[in-house]
């Protein structure tokens, strides 16, 4: 067994054991890293397969990427910093019996299939190759994926835009319930609640706003803006 | 190292990240789960490209769209965790339980 064989299987028992522990651990900000250190594990695999362009460009797209993903984290998760125990999983008897079915199937597969072998040549200049390739016959596609992560910003920034084709897009938001059906959780606003922009409750207009400012607004987002009963009846639209 | 051995170790990568998309509940753990059977769909491409196509430069591009690929899946994930959020105030995959409100 020589040294790169060593380094392949550490690497590779890091890479699933990291794996692994991403959905074990309570912090989120932890589980971010340890899916970096899967990807890095990954890259540096990709070192030793000779693909040194795809091992380091892996690396430094996953080290940026999962800091995306630790600041999301820290934005939508409730226990970012794993103060507390949790588990918030669901169907997981399932979801183990499919990820080991699943895994179970490919090994088969693996196992069971004469695999060609044809590795690469030593002294074969694989970045050289790639340049020649992504500039020249492949250039279409290669441009393609160019064209295709502009589309992603582009949609990305209109998907998260907060005003809308037909206005803002949190209009009528509202928190879902405990229960399945069930009515809104959390507080809601004093001025009328999710109807705060009802006529009848227009001249809470202000009261509105301030529950908007707590993020429960729901239909009283609107009324906030208003300075007297006409506005708060706009208000209702958000309802 | 042999390719049969990097296949499993994907394998198992994938497994693992199908676990996390099926079980988790929050949207940002499943999609740490897609990214997961990502990481192992790209070894698997490395993998063969190494040890099977003597080094085709088409492999290499092969895995640049699957980093791609990757990339577009988080871009447009986040986008549609934020657009969730602002309409249904929702973090975790149970309230959704229906598209129409």
């Amino acid at each position: 067994m020589t040294m790169t064989d060593v380094a392949f299987y550490l690497l590779s028992g890091f890479a699933i054991w990291t794996g692994w522990r991403v959905f074990r651990v309570d912090s989120m900000i932890r589980a971010t890293f340890l899916l970096l250190l899967s990807f890095t594990s990954v890259g540096l695999i990709g070192l030793l397969l000779s693909a040194s362009y795809l091992g380091a460009a892996t690396i430094f797209m996953m080290a940026v990427e999962m800091m995306v993903m630790g600041l999301f984290m820290v934005m939508f998760m409730m226990n970012p910093a794993g103060l507390n125990p949790m588990m918030m999983v669901h169907q997981h008897r399932l979801s183990i019996v499919a990820g080991l079915l699943i895994f179970a199937a490919m090994t088969g597969a693996v196992l069971l299939t004469p695999l060609p072998s044809d590795p690469v040549a030593a002294d074969r200049p694989v970045l050289r190759d790639l340049g020649i390739e992504l500039l020249g016959d492949s250039m279409l596609i290669f441009e393609t994926a160019g064209v295709t992560l502009l589309a992603t910003m582009l949609g990305a920034v209109v998907l998260s835009s907060r005003r809308g084709r037909f206005g803002p897009t949190d209009a009528g938001s509202v928190p879902p319930g405990l229960s399945a059906g069930g009515p809104p959780a959390g507080r809601q606003p004093k001025g009328g609640g999710s109807h705060g922009g009802h006529g009848g409750h227009g001249g809470h207009g202000g009261q509105g706003g301030k529950g908007a400012h707590d993020g429960h607004g729901g239909g009283g987002s609107h009324g906030g803006h208003g300075k007297n009963g006409g506005d708060g009846n706009h208000g209702g639209h958000g309802g | 190292m042999t390719l049969s051995a990097i296949l499993i170790v994907s394998a198992a990568l994938f497994g693992i990240g199908l676990y996390g998309a099926l079980s988790q509940k929050s949207f940002v753990m499943l999609m740490m789960g897609l990214e997961l059977m990502l990481n192992g769909s790209l070894l698997a491409t490395m993998g063969f490209w190494s040890l099977a196509l003597g080094g085709a430069p088409k492999g290499q591009l092969l895995a640049i769209i699957i980093m791609a690929v990757m990339a577009i899946e988080l871009a447009i994930g986040f986008a549609l965790i934020v657009a969730v959020y602002r309409k249904r105030q929702a973090d975790v995959t149970e309230a959704l339980e229906t598209l129409a409100r």
